[in-house]
């Protein structure tokens, strides 16, 4: 029994910098993956003999595959510009969890063996040797960053920690140190197809059971199809979607929207994950393979177009990487982009009038909008810069009355990681997760006590599992937290002509 | 003129490693492929906006502005001030001076004082700032001593020790023309010139590779078109996993 003892900061005012406390976190690291976990993956089951060469190695190979690191190694000035923008430094204080730091751990090695400074004055430039010691803090402090990018907004370079932690968490996987919660969560997808292990007939099971309680609810026949050949939609969720709570509100969002507007869709039991935490380790070959399943379903059960649900690292993943990693999507409707997000998706279906909502549904509550790290800074909505911000708050307002911003620094592209995102969504960085959700919490306190918000809702599976955990450690309630689709579905008017 | 050949040699060395080192890097990182689309978004659709983006950058540090605005006050006052102060030199190597150089002479000090401002805020921070003093390392106060010190020196031979300015321009221009001249022994001017040297022989070495390497960010210079453009990189088209009929 995992037992991790804590105090929850207080509160305090919002964005509040605290003062260095250094090795505040260097306690908090993630179990280890077990052999079967990192083989499955390509990498080996324990820690290498020579993982000092092996790392080195995989350092020089990264360095020559991905721009991004030795431009991002070389170019930083340490001008502290990043310092106090990361929600886990702002949340513990550990200088390490400063961007820059952050980097600086795998810098100070680069500048070691890669550079002629670092080979010949490396105290002059803080270059070092990789020792035991900091390979420990490499997985300690690689495992404290949600790869959300909130740095890289203020960095004059536009250095992208989140660049560095993939490369980090791939030497460390590459060397037989990848971490539990990811890889093994990587492998069931790649042997069943979804992060839960959930296996078909599971999966029908639940959807099941779903149409039952649905049509007891509203008497509307809704359908969640699984595996229907020919269907026009193939939605691809994340699996907390189809039981977690608040997800599953969303699922039942999404599935009576396409009955309201007839059009057919299903779910594959091949693909049964948006997620695809090869993002999360930075491993290109895992990212493919798992996001070539839904290449695979897509083609196997000829639909015309793919809509993604609501999940946050899954839409960059799906949005940004997609084309490149499983396309070009000829086989599929060129009327449509390739993928949809469910949001742009019933946001068209709006402005065409396909669909009508009732705000007066929603009177009961007060609601504000979480913007995902990963939609925020690394994707998009809509066929404007900027409508990953507009879309999802357009949606709200058609669907209830009562909406309010948080606090200009904290939304949009300034906004925070809810503090579980990128591979950290695991009870065994508890501690982490709480501390990580302090801006996001005082944010939200502020329009509680001004505006008496009652709700916050996400297109994030991930911020809506991490939510439902940590609110109440701040007080507040786990129901707090809502899915889009499901102020959208409550919000519905069904029309008794379809 | 001893003096004079020495600091020829030492300047045609300095100008050497610094083109072929910036060079050398700037092509190391042209030929590292983005293998996938990266841009911080909300980003701009279009060549002209990635274009703008940059401009915004380079030019009024954008991004620095939205994360710190006494470190973007001090940072831009010392850019500028360089540029300008860089500027205001090329009168020592040209002849006749450029209309627009002879210009600028006037602000040109002004952009010297603006320098050292800067660099003394910059140098402030990281002495003061706990956060910012944590990450320096040793070479990150050098690397200010020594701008400092050029800037100093500079203002030194303006306000405080006049430098034979006619025999210094003889030897500039003598570096252009390839026309050897003897160099004054003024102990600011020499100090000056030593420490611009070795300034330019630590750049490509060096963080002051942030300058070519900001337009090679990939969060700075990709276009948000994931969708109707495919980016795919050399070594990710060979894999197995890139399937045979995918172009």
């Amino acid at each position: 029994m995992l037992k991790i003892e804590f105090e929850t900061p207080p509160l305090g005012e919002l964005l509040t910098t605290p003062a260095l406390q250094r090795d505040a976190m260097a306690h908090s690291r993630p179990f280890v993956a077990k052999p079967e976990h990192q083989q499955g993956l390509g990498f080996p089951g324990k820690l290498v003999d020579d993982w000092q060469d092996v790392a080195l190695a995989k350092m020089d190979e990264l360095l020559g595959k991905y721009r991004s690191l030795p431009v991002f190694l070389d170019a930083c000035v340490k001008c502290g510009a990043c310092t106090d923008k990361c929600h886990y430094y702002l949340g513990t204080g550990d200088p390490k969890n400063m961007p820059v730091a952050r980097q600086d751990l795998l810098r100070k090695v680069y500048r070691r063996y890669f550079t002629l400074a670092g080979k010949w004055f490396p105290r002059l430039v803080g270059a070092v040797e990789l020792s035991e010691d900091l390979i420990n803090d490499w997985y300690s402090y690689y495992h404290q960053c949600s790869e959300c990018r909130r740095c890289s907004v203020y960095c004059p370079f536009g250095i992208d920690t989140a660049e560095i932690t993939m490369a980090g968490r791939e030497i460390l996987a590459s060397i037989g140190m990848g971490q539990k919660y990811s890889n093994e969560i990587i492998g069931k997808v790649h042997i069943i197809g979804n992060n839960l292990g959930l296996p078909e007939p599971a999966l029908a099971n639940t959807l099941e059971g779903l149409e039952e309680e649905v049509e007891e609810d509203i008497s509307v026949p809704v359908k969640f199809p699984l595996d229907q050949h020919g269907a026009e939609v193939l939605l691809v969720t994340p699996s907390a979607d189809f039981f977690a709570e608040p997800h599953v509100d969303g699922l039942i969002g999404y599935a009576k929207v396409f009955h309201q507007a007839g059009i057919s869709w299903t779910l594959s039991s091949y693909a049964s994950e948006a997620a695809n935490f090869g993002i999360f380790i930075g491993n290109y070959e895992n990212m493919q393979k798992v996001a070539q399943r839904i290449r695979q379903a897509a083609i196997d059960l000829g639909v015309k177009r793919i809509v993604v649900g609501e999940c946050g690292h899954a839409w960059r993943v799906a949005y940004s990487f997609w084309n490149t990693l499983i396309g070009p999507f000829d086989f599929l409707d060129p009327a449509y982009p390739v993928p949809q997000h469910i949001c742009e998706f019933t946001y068209d279906l709006l402005q065409r009038g396909a669909l009508k909502l009732d705000a007066k549904a929603n009177d009961d509550k007060v609601v504000t909008f979480h913007d995902s790290c990963n939609v925020s800074r690394g994707s998009r909505l809509g066929s404007v810069p900027g409508g990953q911000f507009t879309i999802p708050r357009e949606l709200i307002r058609f669907a209830c009355s009562h909406f309010v911003d948080m606090a200009p620094d904290t939304i949009h592209e300034h906004t925070f990681c809810c503090g579980g995102g990128g591979g950290l969504l695991t009870d065994d960085l508890i501690e982490l997760r709480v501390k990580g959700a302090l801006p996001r919490a005082q944010a939200l306190q502020q329009v509680i006590e001004q505006h008496g918000v009652t709700h916050m809702a996400a297109i994030c599976a991930i911020c809506k599992s991490q939510f439902s955990k940590v609110l109440p450690y701040y007080g507040m309630e786990m129901d707090m937290i809502i899915s889009v689709h499901q102020l959208i579905g409550d919000a519905l008017v069904f029309d008794s002509e379809h | 003129m001893v003096l004079g050949s020495v600091f020829a040699v030492l300047f045609y060395l300095a100008a050497i490693i610094l083109v072929i080192g910036v060079a050398s890097r700037g092509a190391r990182y042209a030929q590292t492929p983005a293998p996938l689309v990266i841009p911080t978004t909300p980003a701009p659709l279009t060549r002209t906006g990635v274009a703008a983006r940059m401009a915004r950058e380079v030019v009024f540090f954008e991004s620095l502005f939205k994360g710190s605005k006494w470190t973007w006050l001090f940072g831009w006052l010392f850019h500028f001030g360089m540029v300008v102060a860089l500027a205001r030199h090329l009168r020592y190597f040209t002849e006749p001076v450029w209309w627009w150089v002879a210009m600028i002479q006037w602000i040109g000090i002004y952009a010297g004082m603006a320098m050292f401002v800067g660099l003394t805020g910059l140098w402030a921070r990281r002495l003061l700032v706990d956060r910012v003093r944590y990450i320096s390392a040793l070479s990150d106060h050098l690397m200010l001593l020594l701008l400092l010190a050029i800037a100093g020196s500079g203002l030194v031979m303006k306000y405080v020790q006049h430098t034979d300015i006619v025999s210094l321009k003889a030897f500039t221009v003598g570096l252009v023309t390839l026309d050897w001249q003897p160099l004054p022994a003024d102990g600011p001017l020499l100090i000056h010139l030593s420490l611009v040297i070795v300034l330019m022989l630590i750049f490509p070495f060096s963080k002051l590779l942030h300058a070519p390497g900001v337009f090679f960010s990939p969060t700075r210079n990709m276009r948000d078109i994931p969708r109707e453009h495919r980016h795919i990189a050399p070594w990710a088209r060979d894999l197995p996993g890139a399937g045979p009929d995918r172009s």
